[in-house]
């Protein structure tokens, strides 16, 4: 069990059956009272962010979970499968956990697993990712004020809007926070 | 003297439009002068007037300054206004007691009896026993019983474990009495003095907490315990009510109390959860008056309401401030009380510290009516300068001892 003095940053909790990491955490204490921690915690399942106050006294349960770096293998049906790159071991989660981008991942992509009690709960992908153009319609001149974009398939099979002047082979970063381009890279 | 400068380069400008010139920092902000080109950043200079050659006293040694651990640019960019603001503060301070006729007094800071309270743990210091003062009430006490009135002390207190934004373990504490006189003359003096301090670094009684100015001169906020919980948390509290109906009540305002079972923890989950923030949304600066008993401490009971305590704090956007008692003065009931704290700090396992036995007898002998008032002045120079961590006034913090 941890008490209020273990209370870091990315610490793991259970709470209510489900686990957390701390994200922020500040200490409050009344002038004749007990100390609280005031501490905002992630819901690693759903992202949602909920605030507790700990009072100086209170447990928090560890929770079981474990960040491991798997490379992504390949695609099975609805099943996507890791490698573990440490033990080779191998595991299948499901698309839908991955989310909206499930579509930016190539052969070989380096991800991190979170394991809850030693099941696959979350994937996270590097927070860009380098894809090929592989269709796109060439752009038009016309509107060239502000942003203008198009639709362009990747090698994966997502479609991101780009820059109007990009076309088929150039290679472009994506950000798989926003699922959006960031810029063309050079290939060297 | 008026073009002395003396100080340190912090840029060199060689070209553009201010080439020759270079930035001082001195003791009272950062000039520009001109350079023959012989100084670098990190030099220590001087020049002697007006028409004089910029004269390098002391050559920087290291190259590439400011590198960022060296203790002036840690000091200079974060804090050395501050420090000078705070010096000027400490002055209007002290000018706001001299005119209400108090004495300043110092008392020792390495006591062989701390304070009790339930929640605060002393730091051990000197020959056993012996630790650092968690606050200097109980010697200052012991002034009025020999007959002092009004007296004032700037101190620094140490109280373990109390890091964060509002707190340091080691800070800076102003206490003052008032024997003969009761609460609100308290009152007065605190927002007077808030005031004062304001008025002599800003130029007007104003405050900030975060970007939210406060009007420290207009007239403060007054609420009571009961009604601040009542309106903010939900929760009906009258301070003689046996603490799992209490519980009851705060659960049934939709409040996580966890594992808590003596009144005053329940009371502060509502509290911490419900009312502080409550209290930093507040446009004003507010007192809340009127503590129930359980939270009495050191002070003495309502001549009206038995229930209630003689008790305010003090809170600008909710920042806790001040804490000040209508003192409790008899013996009796007083050692009663220390016997409590002792059986509650027993119970929850923290450290039993002994009694102050040279106060208890102060007390017999007897202590006029009185009452006094504790306040961070750490805290008071946070609001004054709009510093949103404690770390900013203080000249070093504990990691930087």
């Amino acid at each position: 069990m941890y008490d209020t003095s273990d209370i870091r940053k990315g610490l793991k909790v259970l709470m209510d059956g489900n686990p957390f990491t701390i994200v922020e955490f500040q200490f409050v204490k009344p002038g004749k009272g007990a100390a609280f921690t005031r501490t905002k915690f992630k819901n690693l399942l759903t992202g949602a962010v909920v605030e507790r106050n700990i009072r100086s006294g209170e447990k928090l349960e560890p929770a079981n979970v474990e960040e491991r770096s798997m490379q992504f293998l390949y695609k099975e049906g609805e099943d996507l499968v890791f490698m573990d790159e440490s033990s080779f071991e191998q595991v299948s989660v499901r698309a839908e956990m991955v989310g909206e981008n499930a579509d930016l991942m190539k052969d070989n992509l380096p991800c991190q697993v979170l394991f809850f009690n030693d099941r696959p709960v979350d994937v996270s992908l590097p927070t860009f990712v380098l894809l090929e153009i592989t269709a796109s319609e060439p752009g038009v001149r016309g509107d060239t004020s502000g942003n203008v974009t198009k639709p362009a398939t990747v090698e994966t099979g997502a479609t991101i809007h780009v820059p109007i002047f990009l076309k088929i082979g150039d290679l472009i970063k994506i950000d798989t926070r926003t699922h959006s381009y960031v810029e063309r890279i050079n290939k060297s | 003297m008026t073009d002395a400068v003396r100080g340190r380069v912090v840029a060199v400008d060689r070209a553009g439009a201010r080439a020759g010139m270079a930035l001082v920092r001195t003791a009272r902000g950062d000039v520009e002068v001109k350079h023959a080109g012989d100084v670098e950043p990190g030099d220590l200079v001087r020049l002697a007037g007006r028409g004089q050659p910029l004269e390098r006293v002391r050559p920087y040694l290291r190259g590439d300054y400011p590198t960022p651990d060296t203790e002036l640019a840690r000091l200079a960019r974060r804090r050395l206004g501050n420090l000078v603001a705070r010096g000027k503060a400490m002055a209007a301070l002290r000018g706001v007691f001299a005119a209400r006729d108090f004495v300043e007094v110092e008392t020792p800071l390495i006591v062989k009896a701390p304070g009790l309270e339930i929640h605060l743990t002393a730091i051990p210091a000197g020959p056993a026993p012996g630790w650092l003062i968690t606050s200097p009430e109980y010697q200052m006490k012991r002034l009025l019983a020999a007959g002092m009135e009004r007296i004032y002390q700037v101190c620094k207190c140490f109280r373990a474990e109390e890091e964060g934004a509002h707190h340091a373990s080691e800070f800076t504490m102003l206490e003052w009495y008032r024997a003969w006189e009761n609460l609100d003359a308290i009152e007065a003096d605190v927002c007077a003095l808030v005031a004062e301090v304001a008025r002599a670094v800003n130029g007007e009684p104003i405050v900030s907490v975060g970007n939210r100015r406060f009007d420290v001169g207009a007239p403060w906020m007054r609420i009571t315990v009961a009604e601040a919980m009542r309106r903010w948390a939900g929760v009906e509290v009258a301070g003689d009510e046996p603490a799992p109906v209490l519980a009851d009540r705060v659960r049934a305002a939709g409040i996580d109390i966890g594992t808590a079972t003596a009144w005053d923890d329940i009371f502060y989950c509502a509290f911490v959860e419900k009312v502080d923030p409550a209290l930093a949304a507040c446009d004003r600066p507010v007192l809340l008056v009127d503590w129930p008993v359980p939270l009495g401490a050191l002070a003495r009971r309502k001549a009206d309401d038995p229930r209630l305590v003689e008790r305010f704090e003090a809170y600008v956007g909710g920042i806790e401030l001040a804490n000040a008692f209508g003192e409790l003065v008899d013996p009796l009931e007083q050692r009663a009380r220390f016997e409590d704290d002792l059986a509650a700090r027993r119970e929850r396992g923290r450290e039993v510290y002994p009694l102050d036995e040279k106060l208890l007898a102060a007390l017999t002998e007897g202590l006029p009516p009185s009452a006094g008032v504790a306040l961070g002045v750490d805290r008071l120079m946070m609001i004054v300068l709009g510093a949103d961590h404690i770390r900013d006034v203080l000249t070093f913090t504990s990691a930087e001892r």
